[in-house]
């Protein structure tokens, strides 16, 4: 028997990403104790971390707010709320606002004078997380992998387990409430940052009983090169795309035009060249986003005057906005005690079904981070009895039912295998959805039976990308129309009778239900 | 991937291991932190913008390269994230300036502000 690190504390935080850290601090602020724990490095960890953001920040004027909260409606397929949005909005603005004083966040200036705060780069912005969170109190336990979460006589959460990487032994943590703000799930895919969202948060709150909705929005695919992890699709809306013989290919862009560079890719290569940027934008681009210019620079290559081989990396849930169903923006789960924020958690609140990518996500991360920290603070206070006898929740991948098979790596292979090809992701088809998902069964179904694998969080991110695997085809199946980033050839066009959310949960038997528009803000 | 930890820059202060978010290195015997879980490295290059002296070197590729590479021949490319971003003593933090080129708009489009 190894040895657990055992914990009491109010809110445990699972995850120490941009949601994982705001909700640490808002909970810490309200004056709870408060544990986070990473899988990796809370500071390094996840999409953000690796990466510069936008951040959905808008003055508060009524046309600049009115403007924002339009611009996507129509590519989310009308299914964003505007009571939501108008909260996010509110809640992003003082957040970096007081980010900007209390982190003493550099952003950039303007030419009168005035801070820029429509965006983040990734490593300085969750550096000062971190000393922010610590600063505030808050323990953090680096490299320790959630595994399970814990549930009294009532079903409610009351602590979760996990797994001390570096230090050895396992963690077993009683909380008053959890938050979970563990990432989405991006398969492995090698986009930048993303190693670590593999689903493990959403596993183990459907164990529990929670619901997820929007996974059917989860095929989001960005632009690299084709060596390389940099994702930032927003710079390739200055290039060309090109065949291997250098003739242009007609159609291809970096946002509507991306299904026309995956059909290609399917059977051709497909090159780029930055060739619509002028010497100002050139400059700019190096600011921007330094980390772009490495998988050039060190590869030999002038993005502006060479043509490079492309790729598409699937972002999965991570930039899709499916994820754990909120019952208001409290953050708060079908089970009591439990909490979701970031991109563990459905963002078709704000997004509806197009991408959450950039601003939205950051804006909803931090949002969604502040309410759960601040209500899971709340929640802790009315639980008077923290050692009432406590059941770990976890399946798949830590309890085998019988018999050892595949290992941890082996199957996350074959869920890749169907999850990342873009005729099956991509580009969808009943035809080619309902094999895929029948294949995900038999996964699902090895990794109850037992993995060969001896390292528990490996067999529970196996396990975990095969669940999230099958609620995103299961979902994706029952939707049977084309709407936001969910393209069905076969059911082009949307039909206005699929105007509403979609429900899905479920373990063994996973299973959907239409889920009104309306949830309480 | 990560590909070279200079055991002559290295000073052995495994921040590099405490920061990697797939945990891909281990303590060294002799103080200077092996690669030893390479396949687990997700090319986010934050060890090397964490490291203080500038002793780590990922490569960009999604894959490890065939050959290690030659810490002689990599010159000034060793630091040059960490320089990029402006961390480090005396340098400007690369935030203060990050702005990037505004989303190239399509015909029909509106022309957007500016990244950031």
């Amino acid at each position: 028997m190894s040895d657990v690190l055992e914990i009491e504390t109010d809110v445990l935080v699972a995850g120490g990403g941009p949601a994982g850290t705001w909700a640490a601090l808002r909970a810490a602020d309200a004056g709870a104790d408060v544990v986070l724990v990473d899988k990796g490095w809370c500071g390094a960890s996840g999409a953000t971390a690796a990466a510069g953001t936008g951040v959905w920040y808008v003055e508060p004027d009524p046309q600049a707010r009115e403007e924002a909260m339009a611009s996507r409606e129509a590519l989310g397929g009308y299914l964003a709320d505007r009571a939501w949005m108008g909260r996010v909005l509110d809640e992003t603005y003082a957040g970096m606002n007081e980010f900007a004083a209390r982190g003493r966040y550099p952003f950039p200036v303007d030419d009168d004078g005035r801070q820029i705060r429509r965006g983040v780069q990734g490593p300085e912005y969750m550096r000062r997380m971190r000393m922010l969170v610590r600063r505030a109190g808050v323990r953090i336990l680096d490299h320790s992998p959630l595994l399970e979460l814990l549930t009294d006589a009532d079903g409610a959460v009351v602590g979760a387990a996990g797994q001390r990487r570096q230090a050895g032994g396992d963690y077993r943590i009683r909380a008053g409430a959890v938050v979970l703000a563990t990432g989405g799930c991006a398969f492995a895919s090698g986009a930048l940052g993303t190693h670590v969202d593999t689903g493990d948060g959403t596993l183990a709150a459907a164990e529990v009983g929670a619901h997820l909705s929007g996974m059917e929005f989860s095929n989001a695919y960005a632009i690299a090169p084709a060596h390389s992890s940099v994702t930032k699709t927003a710079y390739y809306s200055y290039a060309s795309f090109y065949r291997a013989d250098g003739t242009v290919l007609e159609g291809a862009g970096s946002t509507r035009g991306r299904s026309v560079i995956a059909r290609t890719l399917l059977s051709e290569p497909v090159l780029a060249r930055l060739d619509h940027a002028g010497p100002a934008e050139r400059e700019a681009m190096r600011c921007g986003q330094p980390n772009f210019f490495l998988a050039f620079d060190r590869a030999g290559i002038d993005p502006f005057t060479d043509r490079f081989p492309i790729t598409l990396l699937a972002e999965g849930t991570v930039r899709g906005t499916g994820g754990i169903a909120l019952a208001s923006t409290a953050c708060d789960t079908d089970v009591p005690g439990l909490y979701a924020a970031g991109d563990v958690a459905t963002r078709e609140y704000i997004c509806g079904g197009f991408t959450g990518g950039g601003s939205h996500n950051a804006a909803w991360a931090l949002s969604s981070g502040s309410w759960a920290g601040r209500a899971a603070a709340a929640h802790a206070r009315t639980v008077a009895d923290r050692r009432r006898a406590a059941v770990p929740a976890g399946g798949a991948g830590l309890r085998p039912a019988g018999g050892e098979g595949i290992t941890a790596r082996e199957m996350v292979r074959e869920v890749q295998d169907q999850v990342l090809p873009y005729d099956l992701n991509y580009l969808r088809h009943g035809d080619r959805l309902a094999p895929a998902l029948e294949t995900l069964h038999g996964l699902w179904r090895e990794a109850r039976a037992g993995l060969a694998d001896a390292d528990p969080w490996r067999a529970r991110e196996a396990a975990a990308m095969t669940a999230v695997a099958r609620w995103m085809y299961t979902a994706a199946l029952a939707r049977d129309e084309s709407r936001g980033m969910h393209k069905r050839e076969d059911r082009p066009g949307s039909d206005p009778t699929w105007h509403h959310r979609l429900d899905v949960g479920g373990l063994d038997e996973p299973w959907t239900r239409s889920a009104a528009l309306e949830v309480a803000a | 991937m990560i590909e070279l930890v200079s055991a002559q820059r290295c000073i052995g202060c495994d921040r590099c291991v405490d920061v990697c978010p797939t945990d891909v290195f281990d303590r060294g015997p002799d103080g200077v932190p092996v690669v030893a879980r390479q396949a687990d490295c997700q090319t986010c290059f934050l060890c090397e913008a964490w490291c203080p002296v500038d002793a780590l070197f990922v490569a960009p590729e999604r894959d490890p390269l065939p050959e290690g590479p030659d810490e002689a021949a990599l010159g000034g490319t060793l630091g040059s994230y960490r320089e990029a971003i402006g961390w480090g003593r005396g340098r400007t933090p690369g935030a203060r300036v990050a702005v990037g080129p505004p989303l190239r708009h399509e015909p029909g489009d509106r022309p957007g502000p500016p990244l950031v």
